[in-house]
């Protein structure tokens, strides 16, 4: 009897490490982070590493206050919702993004606070959680030091400018590369007596509205944000971004397609 | 190599009371490139653990009037057994050091020199004044160790006149710009030798954390038509015939202005444009990739902001 109570006991605590196991895989990169952050993001999603989630960046932090960064996850079918994240920056999270009609593709550049792995981490329709990621090695203070244009006080004359083009790209799904970059200085909160204030939301619609891709911003992202996406328009294609800050201060850009596919390198 | 030959038996007492740090643990092997002229060869790699931050080149002349050096690398501990080696050599003590540009790889070692001997145009005091501190935050963090005791030290001497003579060997001082925003590229007079600072890169991927393109061309462009038998260069090996590296260098800053130009108006971002295919005839250079990526770092948004057209609308 004994030995059968103390074998089920064992069964069972065998079956929860299974299940934590299976719901916080060990991290490749071994970030001392890892286990909170994935606890929050993923909650009880399944979780696995996966080298098709292309987490591409510099060999070198050059700028910490601007690190560029793409996650690159068309080679896996599905893609709901793409993550990018910084496990060692006070605000670890930059882009929640959804590309409800585009490619599973996000390049943009971001702060490093220090020496951070820098992830990708894609859902699946199945809720699934694929992640991906490398360390980078980066002086302090992308996050705890003052923009540019705070710095220069120029920040307010050019808020509200944006930039971009977008070009057909050659593929099955007609589809198009949207750059795009805005003025914002993108304060973290985390620098002298400035307060919290970035772009929070963005969305890129067709020309009828309707919508090809929408995320969610925090200030991790680099002042002067740019973003780059592949939505699914075709060349000559309408496209409109409308995005707001924490201010509730909007943001509104529209373009069309071009014609021509870019110029062969 | 830890220490050289010289350094140990001439050097060894004197070193031995310091901290095992500081005991010269560079490699510094002068090379001959003149008549009364060395150069020593920096390691062609980035700023790293493994090479101290050694990486620039710098040069010895030997004067009637003394030790001219022409920078003097990254710390104290290089200043250092850089005045030991090249007394040694020469035989007459330092007279004079000369920093080419701002970057700490080749003006931090001024901390072992008495800035009254320390001579850069004024143009580099005003930046090292503003932006010394943050260069030498960054270096001691790479290095660590190696960073032991360097202490910020402006240059002394701000030049301006367009030569020196150092008891009848003369000196020309070419005040230049475009590999930051002001570079002092010096010829001597009595063998022909060209010393380009960073101006010049050979066989190593120029760098361009401060560079004005247009400027950096029309400074080349000084140079190739100013006359001159060999050419020290800021990194890289010597190039004896004084043309291939000049040629090499305004190669390499025209295919990256074009590159990144063309990245920007093709779509690329800038992870993209870090990872563009390098032309086979920089396979020569060092460094190549990891400059490339600085220097997305450093031209791309101000190429984004030229190039991408405003799409705005009004709320």
């Amino acid at each position: 009897m004994k030995g059968r109570r103390y074998a089920a006991m064992t069964l069972t605590l065998l079956a929860l490490a299974a299940r934590a196991d299976a719901s916080v895989p060990a991290d490749p990169l071994e970030s001392p982070m890892w286990e909170a952050h994935a606890k929050l993001l993923f909650g009880d999603d399944p979780v696995r590493f996966d080298p098709r989630v292309k987490v591409g960046f510099p060999q070198i932090a050059e700028n910490q206050r601007s690190f560029p960064v793409a996650i690159d996850a068309r080679a896996i079918a599905g893609v709901r919702r793409i993550v990018l994240m910084a496990d060692l920056n006070p605000i670890p999270i930059a882009i929640d993004y959804r590309p409800t009609d585009s490619d599973a593709y996000l390049a943009t550049r971001i702060k490093l606070d220090q020496r951070t792995p820098v992830r990708g981490a894609v859902q699946l329709a199945s809720g699934e959680w694929l992640v991906s990621g490398g360390w980078i090695d980066a002086a302090g203070g992308g996050c705890s030091t003052p923009p540019v244009s705070r710095v220069k006080g120029d920040w307010a004359e050019h808020l509200g400018e944006i930039r971009g083009e977008a070009w057909p790209v050659a593929g099955p799904t007609p589809a198009s590369r949207l750059r795009i970059s805005f003025r914002h200085p993108m304060d973290t909160g985390l620098v002298d007596a400035i307060p919290t204030y970035h772009l929070e939301q963005l969305t890129v619609r067709d020309g009828a509205g309707r919508e090809l891709g929408r995320m969610e911003i925090w200030a991790s992202v680099a002042e002067d944000p740019a973003i780059t996406l592949v939505p699914h328009a075709a060349a000559g294609d309408m496209l409109t971004v409308d995005a707001r800050d924490t201010n509730g201060r909007d943001y509104h850009a529209a373009l069309s397609v071009a014609r021509q596919s870019p110029p062969p390198r | 190599m830890m220490l050289t030959r010289r350094g140990l038996i001439t050097g060894g007492m004197a070193l031995a009371a310091l901290p095992a740090q500081a005991r010269g643990r560079y490699a510094i092997d002068p090379v001959a490139v003149a008549d009364g002229i060395w150069m020593i060869h920096g390691a062609d790699a980035p700023i790293d653990p493994a090479n101290g931050g050694a990486i620039a080149n710098i040069a010895i002349i030997a004067t009637p009037a003394g030790t001219v050096l022409c920078d003097c690398g990254p710390s104290l501990s290089y200043g250092q057994a850089l005045r030991k080696v090249a007394e040694e050599l020469t035989g007459q003590r330092v007279v004079r050091v000369y920093v080419t540009h701002l970057h700490p790889d080749h003006g931090m070692g001024i901390a072992a020199f008495d800035p009254g001997i320390v001579a850069a145009l004024p143009g580099t005091i005003e930046a090292l004044a503003r932006e010394g501190r943050g260069y030498s935050d960054a270096m001691y963090r790479l290095l660590n160790d190696w960073m032991r005791g360097t202490e910020l030290v402006l240059p002394g001497r701000p030049i301006t006149t367009g030569r020196e003579d150092f008891g009848g060997r003369g000196l020309r001082l070419l005040a230049l710009s475009g590999h930051s925003g002001a570079d002092l590229a010096l010829l001597d007079e009595r063998s022909g030798l060209l010393i380009g600072g960073d101006l010049v890169f050979h066989d190593r991927a120029p760098s361009t954390p401060t560079a004005d393109l247009p400027r950096w061309r029309a400074s080349l462009d000084r140079l190739a038509s100013e006359p001159h038998g060999g050419l020290v260069p800021g990194h890289g090996p010597f190039d004896p015939g004084g043309r291939a590296a000049i040629a090499q260098t305004r190669d390499w800053i025209d295919w990256l202005e074009d590159a990144l130009t063309r990245a920007v108006q093709s779509g690329l971002d800038m992870v993209e444009a870090g990872e563009l295919p390098i032309p086979p005839r920089f396979a020569t250079m060092a460094a190549a990739r990891y400059e490339l990526q600085r220097s997305v770092s450093h031209l791309y948004p101000g190429l984004e902001a030229r190039l991408l057209p405003r799409i705005d609308q009004p709320a």
